[in-house]
């Protein structure tokens, strides 16, 4: 367990650098977790994550599919927002866990 | 009389019917068990038919075989659950009365969910080895393939036997090897997830033999869509790889039965608590095998093992006692990875699969996470294990709940 500060503001990491207390999530935390990964948000990332933090928050997991059925976003605009491994990306900027694949 | 009803006469199904009847008193309990095909099929032989080690007749054989006398055997597709009325609604509008449901349907590919999958090039250039009949004409293909780009993709995740694609990529290694054209095939392993498996250990070590054998691997690639004209694969973020033969691993769904009763999630698996094997929503109603939602692979042995765990919650169940047994997720996976040899994970929910021996520390005679012609030996010894010993339920000399003896951390 390590912490950064992000936006003036101590918070705990895991060692791939994702959020472990999701409470400290601001949209300040947020965006400067953007930058380290390249992307600069705009209100359509912020549909995005608001999404997932929901998702995240009522307990059920996060797959493409669903992001593609959400209603928010489709997979291919949810890829052009998040190039390269979206969901471990929006995940980590979400503040919220990488999502696990069990298979 | 009380009634029992199974929906599915696949591997957990025809296996639960035998382990309740023989727990059940004739006189009080009446068990039925619907399927809609006559044919069980050994799915995980499906893999030898492209390669010419197994035919049809390998891996089929009646489903009547398998099932004890004194359970009732109705054939017919099933259209919904009514969980509310306790009841089953089949094709031809009979309706079944349950107290206790077992929903055993397993999942089944979905080639239509991905965009020109199931196109025009679908069993002429691309195939599939999860069904009977993709299995068959890949084998016709390779028969006469004389090389090219070998694209092994795996759409989406989760997908039932995990392990399979791999065996499939090493298999194919050693069967252009030994037929002289393997300098004229270039293998490669397509996949969404960010290496060869999900679990470190795992990931490395599979890695390493897709390495070793010259196979290319591709992470981190979800499809959106086969184009057919210019043959290539194409994922969201816009990569692409081009292929001579693809063998795609398309969506596993759940039966659309599972969406038609209103009880999946969004891949129309059963939400179901991953411990105790009941339905998160219904107390008389228990899902068992590839149809549940359970974070553990969908597989056989997943599937005998969270039989022992059902049988006995079942029992606590009908007797109105709590439960007594939890399922930990466990999963034994022998891997074929050619050449007459072999590999083995063994996991569960909480410990990934890691190097040592099994089921006897120190001795094996079985290596988990290495190469070796037992383990080969482990995988042909299932299938004849699958027919005589799982499917009817009887004891199995390996524990359901996962050792840790044995195993390195
Ligand atoms: C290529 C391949 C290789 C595999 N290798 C292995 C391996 O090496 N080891 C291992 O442990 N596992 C392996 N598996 C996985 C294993 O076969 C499955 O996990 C197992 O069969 C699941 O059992 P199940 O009872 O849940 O589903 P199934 O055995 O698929 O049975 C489901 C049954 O439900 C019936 N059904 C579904 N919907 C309806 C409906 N609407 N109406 C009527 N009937 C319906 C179906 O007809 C079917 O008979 C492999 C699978 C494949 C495809």
């Amino acid at each position: 367990m390590a912490t950064k500060t992000y936006a003036g503001v101590n918070i705990e990491v895991n060692d791939e650098g994702y959020m472990t207390d999701s409470s400290q999530w601001t949209k300040e935390v947020a965006n400067e977790i953007a930058k380290e990964e390249g992307i600069e948000l705009t209100d359509k990332h912020f549909e995005v994550i608001e999404y997932i933090r929901n998702k995240v928050a009522a307990g059920e997991s996060l797959t493409i599919r669903g992001i593609n059925k959400s209603g928010v976003v489709n997979a291919k605009i949810f890829y052009q927002l998040f190039p390269g491994a979206p969901l471990k990306k929006a995940t980590k900027i979400s503040g919220v866990p990488k999502p696990v694949s069990c298979i | 009389m009380k009634k029992l009803l199974i929906l599915g006469a696949g591997t957990a199904g025809t296996m639960m019917a035998n382990k309740m009847r023989n727990n059940l008193d004739r006189d009080e309990w009446q068990i039925t068990i619907v399927d809609q095909f006559k044919t069980h099929y050994y799915q995980p032989g499906f893999l030898f038919i492209p390669f010419g080690m197994y035919t049809k007749s390998d891996v089929v054989k009646p489903k009547s075989d398998f099932f004890p006398t004194g359970v009732k055997v109705i054939y017919s597709k099933i259209d919904k659950i009514q969980p509310e009325e306790s009841s089953v609604l089949l094709d031809d509008g009979v309706v079944l009365k349950y107290d206790y449901l077992i929903v055993a349907t397993g999942c089944k590919t979905a080639p239509e969910e991905v965009e020109g999958l199931k196109d025009k090039l679908w069993y002429k250039d691309i195939f599939d080895f999860y069904t009977i009949e993709g299995a068959l004409k890949l084998a016709e293909h390779f028969k006469t393939w004389k090389g090219g780009d070998l694209v092994l993709n795996v759409s989406e995740l989760p997908y039932k036997c995990p392990v399979a694609p791999l065996e499939f990529v090493f298999f194919a290694d050693a069967f252009f090897t030994e037929r002289g054209l393997r300098d004229k095939v270039n293998i490669t392993y397509v996949t969404p997830m960010s290496g060869a498996f999900t679990k470190p250990r795992a990931a490395k070590a599979l890695g390493d033999l897709l390495e070793e054998k010259n196979i290319k691997l591709i992470s981190d690639f979800t499809i959106m869509q086969v184009d057919n004209d210019e043959k290539k694969i194409v994922d969201y973020g816009g990569q692409e790889v081009k292929f001579d033969c693809l063998v795609s691993i398309p969506p596993n769904l759940g039966d659309a039965l599972i969406e038609r009763s209103g009880m999946g999630d969004d891949m129309n698996f059963v939400p179901t608590d991953k411990h105790t094997l009941r339905s998160e929503k219904y107390e008389n109603i228990f899902v068992i095998g590839d149809a549940a939602n359970l974070p553990t692979s969908k597989a056989g042995s997943v599937a005998h093992f969270a039989a022992e765990i059902l049988e006995e919650n079942m029992m606590c169940a009908i007797e109105g006692r709590p439960f007594t047994a939890s399922f930990d997720g466990h999963a034994n996976c022998y891997i074929e990875t050619g050449y007459g040899k072999g590999t083995l994970i063994d996991f569960n929910y909480d410990t990934e699969p890691l190097p040592g021996s099994f089921p006897f520390p120190g001795v094996g005679p079985f290596g988990l996470l290495k190469v070796s012609r037992m383990n080969h030996y482990g995988k042909v010894l299932f299938r004849w294990i699958y027919w005589h010993i799982l499917l009817k339920g009887k004891e199995m000399p390996i524990d359901s709940e996962m050792q840790m003896a044995g195993k390195k951390l």
